[in-house]
């Protein structure tokens, strides 16, 4: 495939991800920040949300299969989970994190555990994407192309 | 021997416990060419400034952000004691929180904040920064020259942290 090619591709699986909610303008905003002093900002970032999640679905996991579960400490790791999705624009993931924090106020623990099951869904769903579009992107460079920013116009 | 205001770039510490939110305003910072020196927490702020010791401390800082929510000493807790020391309470406070909490902005701002950014923090925040340090700039220059008149012993050199991260 031509560069030319990958790159209507990386626009076209980009805008979609946009379209469909995965990503919000925050992400915009990172891409826009990348430079060439740091060329792989958006990458870095990226990786530290992923490290950063994964410990917490982790930590929430355990939490949620006390016998007497504590609601704060939950809470707590969703605001945080909350604050990192939101920081890279990851807004599913960060929607489904502001539910699941009303049911940790009202402690209860059928719907938590349903918004710990949705959280990873989104979680893993926003993962894959993120990755396959890093991965179109470093086919691009390797392949002597640049990448495209893209427009926000629809 | 006077710096001329132009040449020296404003240097801002940066207070977040969150290795993301450290690594973007750090990134939104020196984007807007401010030098930056970032810390996971407020006691390691304070111990930046020299705040935990008698010591002279060579450290400039010209505005101090931080986030609000952290364990230990929280943002505001920060906040209070930068603006109760004699040597620090000058120094321009931001502070930011993901959570939107009329009460606790407003307590900040009451409590000597300059600005309450809501994370995530753009690039239109980091903006609204400059006119806070050119006041201050300003207003030292002028405190600059009077003393000067006064003063017959050499500059001390100033140590310039440059983009240190300290963990």
């Amino acid at each position: 495939m031509e560069v030319g090619q990958m790159q209507r591709r990386l626009v076209d699986y980009t805008k979609s991800l946009f379209m469909e909610g995965f990503l919000d303008a925050q992400f915009l905003q990172l891409q826009q920040l990348q430079d060439e002093s740091n060329p792989d900002f958006v990458v870095e970032v990226v990786s530290l949300f992923f490290d950063d999640s994964e410990k917490l679905l982790n930590d929430l996991t355990m939490a949620l299969d006390q016998p007497n579960v504590d609601f704060k400490k939950v809470d707590a790791h969703v605001h945080q989970l909350k604050g990192s999705s939101s920081s890279i624009g990851a807004q599913r993931v960060k929607n489904a994190c502001i539910a699941f924090r009303s049911f940790c106020e009202e402690q209860n623990i059928d719907a938590t555990l349903r918004c710990l099951q949705q959280v990873k869904q989104e979680y893993y769903l926003v993962k894959n994407k993120l990755e396959t579009m890093l991965r179109l992107e470093q086919q691009i460079v390797a392949a002597g192309g640049s990448i495209p920013m893209i427009e926000l116009g629809f | 021997m006077v710096m001329a205001a132009s040449e020296t770039k404003f240097h801002v510490l940066a207070v977040d416990d969150t290795l993301i939110d450290r690594k973007l305003i750090e990134k939104l910072l020196k984007t807007s060419s401010y030098q930056v020196t970032a810390v996971d927490s407020g006691t390691k702020a304070l111990e930046f400034l020299g705040l935990n010791n008698n010591d002279h401390h060579d450290v400039e800082v010209n505005l101090i952000i931080t986030d609000y929510c952290m364990p230990g000493m929280t943002g505001y807790d920060l906040l209070r004691k930068i603006k109760e020391s004699s040597s620090f309470k000058d120094i321009p406070v931001v502070t930011m929180s993901s959570d939107n909490i009329p009460s606790r902005i407003n307590r900040c701002l009451e409590d000597g904040a300059e600005e309450f950014f809501l994370k995530p923090v753009q690039l239109s925040d980091v903006n609204k920064l400059r006119p806070h340090l050119m006041k201050r700039r300003t207003q030292t220059n002028v405190n600059k020259r009077k003393s000067m008149d006064e003063i017959v012993s050499p500059d001390r050199a100033r140590a310039r942290y440059n983009e240190l991260e300290v963990k």
